[in-house]
């Protein structure tokens, strides 16, 4: 499925963020090819987040490069980068809450100017049936599980080329975890979609992913297949002992 | 054993609420014995003299422990035993709710439309004057800020302070303009307008990275700027003496006065200055009308869906591909193209501008208005219009109180008292506003709006 040989889809290439004077990210490359799911493991304080959010330009990398499609985004406005077709679903889901879900998905679809919304919309629903439940209810009276599927519905609207997730699974039961990352893993099946996923639930994330990175205190310690990471004792150790459901 | 406990619950507990009266009572003795028994004046000799109210410190005493008590006795169950059934009714608007929902818009605008004919009517041309320039054109001003305050702070949730700068940009740019260049108020209403989205534009740029309490103060600065330049800039503005004899509306060139080529001659009527009140009325009423259907048609269009989704969240704005330094400059510079309206209007209904007029107290009520009628909300944005505008006008009414409280009795003084113990009461009650509703802006099947009680405090 991944398509290694080509150049990437995404390529972080030495990104150095810092806030203010303490350094978040000591350097970090990261790259996605078409098609594959990449998945950013570690622990809490590591670097995901700022990772995802550096892509994203905000806050931005103060030295490294980073390129999509071989264009270089580093120093791109926020919504530019955006209108490349980088869709995110941001860390604690960002719905916006006084808006019905409809409005939602409509907001995740103004870059593609809302010319294939009835259809993605209908797509969505396919995707996520409780969202259909749910349609003229606001964003913040959803569940978190709903919400978080509206995040994600959302960021799909969009139809991008690259789906950045962060931590999806956060807070939600194990069960709307796995259905969660069941369509994951299907839209990536089914339509080649390329994913990007930050997470902390180690175990299901390197199940999903083709490959992974292991992210500790800013520095990528370790990557390689899924299934390779899965077996290495030290992530056992550090990530999965006691998780693994 | 429920039923019981209800009956506990909310059972009027005499022994306690008599103990609480006093308890209450002892803490006003402490509070305004001081404060409203003792005064001090000065007599002849200019000596102070301590003067004792005691009479008055007891009545006042009298009314918070009986008061206290009715409220504990009577009002608290009485509200307790409400919140119950209410939530115990599921969440669905009645018929005559819906119906109330449905026609309340069409059926005050026509009702607006046709008030003046109504007063006319009613009270001949003469005694229509303090009704429809008072109160109507009054009212529809504020409606007017209001609608265009709600904009930038309803819909973009952008916390304005300093609305009033527009207001005074437009009504300067009209007062101005049309006293040295004798330009027609058709030609100024647009520029006004253009210039004040400029100051609103100018405004933004700045203050883009701001949000919440830091940009509320730096747009109450702008304000004050703004009133400051007015006052010392005298060579331009006439300092706080303001601009007077500003030219009048014409319609369509014909102008509302005595001259032979006047209104009132041209179509042989009496001379009467209604003709040019109710004029008015009408003109500021299509202007408020004009703001009401360009935010309506912008909330459906991807601006309005940008600034609302900017409300909610701006970071989600960003990652989704909204500009959102675009989207708040179009804010800004919208609210302040309707300000400008509203000011040059104001200029040409007074005939004279003054810095007084454009205080941080006017920006204080716009954004008053805004909030009580419900952010984003239309309807009751009007409403709280009419409740606050309305309301200190009808206070200029109640000069017959005179006759029972004495000659020192003003009733206008007390309009702040009312207006924040109003306040305060519609912040308990109503947190959200009048109308705390948001229509949703696509549907697929059928309309249905949802009750703001349903979304957590603070997330609406």
């Amino acid at each position: 499925m991944s398509d290694a040989n080509g150049a990437p889809l995404l390529s972080v290439q030495g990104a150095k963020t810092y806030y203010g004077k303490i350094i978040a990210l000591k350097g970090v490359d990261v790259d996605v090819h078409q098609g594959e799911i990449v998945t950013l493991i570690g622990a809490n304080g590591a670097g995901k987040s700022t990772l995802m959010m550096t892509i994203c330009g905000n806050p931005r990398a103060r030295e490294g490069k980073i390129l999509f499609e071989g264009r270089d985004i580093t120093n791109m406005p926020t919504h530019e980068i955006a209108r490349l077709r980088i869709a995110q679903s941001p860390e604690g889901r960002r719905i916006f809450p006084r808006m019905t879900v409809l409005e939602n998905l409509q907001m995740g679809a103004a870059l593609d100017n809302l010319a294939h919304f009835d259809q993605d919309v209908e797509r969505m629903f396919t995707l996520f049936p409780r969202l259909k439940e749910r349609i003229a209810q606001r964003g913040g009276t959803l569940s978190g599980g709903e919400q978080q599927m509206l995040a994600i519905a959302r960021a799909l609207m969009a139809r991008p080329k690259l789906l950045m997730l962060d931590e999806p699974s956060l807070g939600l039961a194990p069960l709307i975890v796995k259905q969660i990352f069941d369509v994951i893993g299907e839209l990536n099946r089914t339509e080649g979609l390329t994913v990007f996923l930050v997470e902390q639930n180690a175990y299901h994330a390197l199940k999903l992913a083709h490959r992974g990175y292991v992210l500790v205190n800013g520095l990528v310690t370790m990557s390689g297949t899924g299934k390779e990471l899965l077996q290495k004792p030290e992530i056992r150790a550090a990530y999965l002992e006691g998780g693994a459901h | 054993m429920a039923a019981d406990d209800t009956a506990n619950k909310h059972g009027p507990d005499i022994a306690a609420a008599v103990k609480d009266a006093l308890l209450s009572g002892l803490v006003a003795l402490a509070l305004f014995g001081p404060l409203i028994g003792l005064r001090t004046e000065q007599n002849m000799r200019n000596e102070l003299v301590i003067q004792s109210r005691w009479g008055l410190v007891a009545a006042i005493i009298a009314v918070i422990v009986i008061g206290r008590f009715l409220m504990l006795t009577l009002v608290s169950p009485a509200l307790a035993r409400r919140r119950e059934r209410v939530s115990a009714t599921p969440e669905h608007p009645s018929a005559l709710r819906q119906a109330l929902g449905k026609w309340f818009a069409p059926a005050s605008i026509a009702f607006l439309f046709l008030y003046p004919i109504l007063i006319v009517s009613l009270l001949g041309f003469q005694g229509s004057l303090k009704w429809v320039d008072n109160f109507g054109i009054q009212i529809l001003i504020y409606v007017m800020l209001g609608w265009g305050l709600n904009i930038v702070v309803g819909l973009a949730g952008l916390l304005d302070l300093g609305y009033v700068a527009f207001y005074a940009v437009g009504a300067y740019s009209y007062a101005l303009l049309s006293s040295h260049f004798g330009l027609s108020f058709w030609i100024l209403l647009p520029m006004a307008g253009i210039f004040a989205a400029l100051w609103g534009i100018m405004l933004g740029f700045p203050v883009l990275r701001l949000r919440g309490d830091y940009l509320a103060i730096v747009t109450l600065a702008f304000g004050e700027i703004i009133r400051l330049v007015l006052i010392n800039f005298r060579e331009l503005t006439n300092g706080s003496a303001g601009i007077s004899s500003i030219p009048k509306v014409t319609l369509f060139g014909i102008p509302f006065d005595a001259s032979p080529g006047g209104f009132a001659k041209m179509f042989d009527l009496p001379l009467s200055s209604a003709y040019y009140k109710i004029f008015l009325y009408y003109l500021i009423l299509l202007l408020a009308l004009l703001t009401a259907f360009v935010t309506i048609r912008l909330r459906k269009l991807p601006v309005g869906r940008a600034w609302e989704a900017l409300r909610e969240d701006e970071i989600a704005c960003r990652s989704l591909g909204i500009n959102t330094t675009n989207t708040k400059l179009t804010a800004f510079a919208l609210g302040a193209l309707f300000a400008g309206f509203a000011g040059s209007f104001f200029a040409a209904r007074q005939g004279f501008v003054s810095p007084e007029s454009f205080t941080f107290m006017e920006s204080a009520i716009i954004v008053a208005i805004v909030v009580l009628g419900g952010m984003g909300s239309m309807v009751g944005v009007a409403l709280a219009a009419v409740a606050m505008i309305g309301g200190t006008e009808l206070l200029r009414e109640l000069a017959f109180l005179k006759t029972i409280f004495g000659d020192n009795f003003n009733p206008d003084q007390f309009r702040m008292l009312i207006f924040g113990l109003a306040m305060v009461g519609i912040m308990i009650w109503k947190p959200r506003g009048f109308v705390s509703s948001r229509e949703p802006t696509i549907f697929l099947a059928e309309k249905k709006a949802i009750s703001g009680s349903l979304v957590k405090e603070g997330h609406g």
